[in-house]
């Protein structure tokens, strides 16, 4: 059984944020790179950006360090590729949205939704037999809600695969609050 | 005032504004509508009788002129049948425009007749590929396509377009460069190397004991041919040609070691392998150059320069890569090296390094037991013959396989640009289409097609377009009757277990099928009649002559590195093998 545990802490996976041209046939072409090679995608999210001629995609992928330098070379060179960046998961901040449909009769319910609420996820339907609840947050959090899901029998679950950005280092967190308020 | 016009007279006068003079294709259906407004075009199009061969065709056009090769062909069963040359474009890096034909946009996905998904099936044989969906986009394409193919590491874009496209009528306009580099905002090639990393290679160079130039086809892209010949010359250093650079450094010059790799000369792959620094240039480590990677030129520094940062390091990790293209950087080298003399600083002194080549190349010349009277005849023997016997400026094409190997070792490329052949893919078949092509991009040039029997059967319909289209180009069959190169393994690696290797002496009949094509065909059998033929041959210009060598099946290709060796096991010829201990 494959386990979704690719919290930080787990040293072969990668994160590369790659801003491409918002086109069709370009995730094919990111993917295409990686499936050539053997290697598995382990999760991906595509999203246009603030600016909607590019699209943002985030790839979660377990390879070792030097074959990966060799996609990211062979990535840049797609035409459609502006930019690529390896966010180090120190260094980034992640978010990950899961929904879950959870099997719990009436008399139980309360145990899910209480459940639902120490993590600060959402209900988003209720039925006389089962429950729909999402949680969004960073991928450590949503391995463990789900763990504890399981426990009552999940019906059905999606987990969006994870986006990042870079986190701001001190320096420039400093720098954006000085010119909030210069300006 | 704004002009309406097709899709299709939008196509072809962006083609001719790109200065293209000679498309090699196939009509078909979904293609057709362009053809129409091709008549009224001054372009050349030169009709194949297979669309490999229109594909091939552009590839020897562009190999010898430096221009785009352009391909146009329908879609479905066309399109696959361009994948071929477009992989083998792509692995060579050749710039390349091919056009598909597409079934209208609103029958693509539904499996239409001649139906298949083009741009999925080569977006990983080509540098780039568009399926263009609206007339009104087709100028801005096909500028892109062609900024694309010839910039940076330059390799084959794919233009893929429905009928309806083609059909509808669009507002034309012609895009400024401007408005081609703002449309393209991820591709931004290198071509001017990092400072730093000039000098460091300056002084590198200058440090060495055992320099060796190491010059691969990137040389012949960047037209740096000159600039190669001046640094090796500034710093009297030995320069190894690869397969894919034979020509961008003279054969006839002192410094000239030839090529190495897994069938190149002795002191070509000893040098290599017993440098302390290779000063690559437009070279990518090559499984077939490096033979096994952990033990490939050991104490050797290394200096990469490559237009393609994915080739730093993707092999062997350079102590100074720069990315940038040969001809700018090596230019820049030279000045950076010219300064520190000028400073005082001295080189290293290279005598001793470059007396131990020259006692390599004296100890080991390729060799091969000449024919004695009433013995089969020597492959290699009429390969020297044909280059003693060849006009000033002669091109040679090749197919892929012991024929290839033989005409790179025993041809004297003095010029760039005259040699054409299929290196990173092998292609077999590739020789007489992209002899076609070659001519028809030199016309002023005789271009040779050396080819194997097992190739020449892949792609020979060619000569009927040459015949027919009065292209003259010349083949010279060198018939063993079998794979040869396959043959080769077979005896050396599986114990002499022949194994589908075996094709036949009579069958076909190559003269009668060369004269049934409109050339003429001359069968050589023995060594006296070799020079004769190949002065009937040359002396033929108004059509494609075909000459069919009946070789020894027996001769292989030596020196040899096999695959997975180390090249300080490179396998001399057997006759040589007594001098082995000179290899040190």
């Amino acid at each position: 059984m494959s386990t979704n545990s690719y919290a930080s802490s787990h040293p072969a996976h990668h994160i590369l944020s790659v801003l491409v041209q918002n086109r069709p046939g370009v995730l094919a072409r990111v993917s295409g790179l990686f499936a050539r090679r053997g290697y598995n995608i382990f999760s991906l999210a595509v999203a246009p950006t603030e600016d909607p001629m590019l699209s943002r995609i985030t790839i979660v992928v377990d390879v070792e360090s030097a074959p990966l330098e060799q996609v990211v070379k062979q990535l840049f060179k797609l035409v459609d590729v502006v930019k690529i960046s390896e966010l180090d998961p120190r260094r980034s901040v992640e978010r990950e949205l899961l929904m879950a449909t959870v099997r719990v009769p009436a008399e139980d319910r309360a145990q899910v939704v209480e459940l639902t609420n120490i993590f600060e996820g959402k209900i988003l339907a209720v039925g006389v037999e089962a429950i729909t609840v999402s949680l969004d947050g960073s991928p450590d959090k949503i391995d463990d809600f789900e763990e504890l899901l399981r426990g009552y029998g999940i019906v059905e679950l999606q987990r969006t695969g994870r986006v990042a950005l870079p986190k701001l280092d001190k320096e420039a967190r400093l720098k954006a609050v000085k010119h909030g308020k210069a300006s | 005032m704004t002009q309406k016009i097709t899709g299709a007279q939008a196509l072809i006068r962006a083609l001719e504004l790109e200065n293209v003079d000679t498309i090699f294709g196939l009509p078909g259906g979904c293609i057709l509508p362009a053809y129409d407004p091709l008549l009224d075009s001054p372009i050349r199009h030169i009709l194949v009788r297979h669309e490999q061969g229109a594909g091939h065709m552009a590839e020897g056009y562009a190999h010898v002129t430096g221009r785009p090769g352009v391909a146009m062909v329908t879609s479905g069963p066309a399109a696959t049948n361009m994948v071929t040359p477009l992989c083998d474009a792509f692995m060579d890096s050749i710039p390349m425009i091919c056009i598909t034909g597409q079934v209208p946009t609103t029958a693509i996905g539904t499996d239409a007749f001649q139906e298949c998904d083009t741009v999925g099936i080569t977006r990983s044989v080509t540098k780039h590929n568009e399926l263009i969906m609206s007339a009104d986009d087709i100028p801005l394409m096909v500028r892109q396509a062609f900024h694309i193919a010839t910039t940076g590491r330059p390799g084959p874009v794919l233009l893929d377009l429905p009928k309806d496209v083609l059909q509808n009528s669009m507002t034309w306009h012609w895009p400024s460069d401007k408005e081609v580099l703002d449309s393209l905002p991820g591709y931004k090639p290198v071509s001017k190397g990092h400072p730093r990393m000039i000098k460091e290679a300056a002084r590198m160079i200058l440090d060495a004991k055992q320099p060796i130039l190491y010059a691969g086809g990137g040389i012949l892209k960047a037209r740096a041919a000159d600039a190669l010949r001046e640094l090796a010359e500034l710093i009297d250093t030995p320069v190894v040609t690869t397969l894919m650079a034979r020509g961008a450094f003279p054969d006839d010059h002192p410094l000239c070691l030839g090529m190495p790799g897994m069938h190149g000369n002795a002191t070509a792959i000893t040098a290599m392998q017993k440098s302390d620094l290779l000063i690559t240039l437009g070279a990518r480590f090559d499984d077939r150059i490096t033979g096994k990677v952990a033990t490939f030129a050991p104490d050797a520094k290394i200096i990469h320069v490559d237009i393609d940062p994915a080739e730093q390091g993707k092999v062997r990790r350079p102590d100074v890569p720069i990315v940038g293209d040969c001809r700018l950087v090596i230019e820049e080298i030279i000045k950076a090296i010219k300064d520190l003399l000028n400073g005082g600083e001295k080189q290293q002194d290279i005598s001793a390094w470059k007396s131990r080549v020259s006692g390599w190349r004296e100890q080991f010349p390729l060799y091969y037991p000449t024919n004695e009277p009433g013995e089969a005849l020597k492959p290699q023997y009429c390969l020297e013959q044909l280059r003693d016997g060849a006009p000033e400026g002669t091109i040679l094409c090749s197919g892929v396989g012991q024929h290839q190997m033989w005409s790179s070792q025993y041809w004297k490329f003095n010029e760039p640009y005259t040699w054409v052949n299929s290196g990173g893919l092998g292609t077999m078949g590739f020789s007489v289409p992209a002899a076609i092509g070659a001519k028809v991009g030199r016309p002023d040039r005789t271009v040779w097609a050396v080819d194997g029997d097992g190739c020449f059967q892949m792609t020979a319909q060619e000569l009927v377009t040459a015949s027919v289209e009065r292209i003259p180009i010349k083949v010279a069959i060198l018939n063993n009757s079998y794979l040869g190169m396959v043959r080769q393994w077979q005896e050396m690696f599986y114990e002499e277990r022949y194994s589908e290797v075996y094709l036949s002496p009579e069958l076909p009949d190559f003269v009668k099928w060369a004269e049934s094509m409109g050339c003429i065909g001359i069968r050589v059998e023995s060594p006296e009649e070799v020079q004769p033929a190949i002065e009937k041959a040359n002396s033929i210009d108004d059509r494609s002559v075909v000459v069919e060598f009946r070789v020894d099946a027996g001769e292989k290709v030596f020196p040899m590195v096999p695959a997975g060796f180390s090249n300080d096991d490179v396998l001399l010829h057997p006759d040589q093998n007594n001098r082995r201990e000179f290899l040190r």
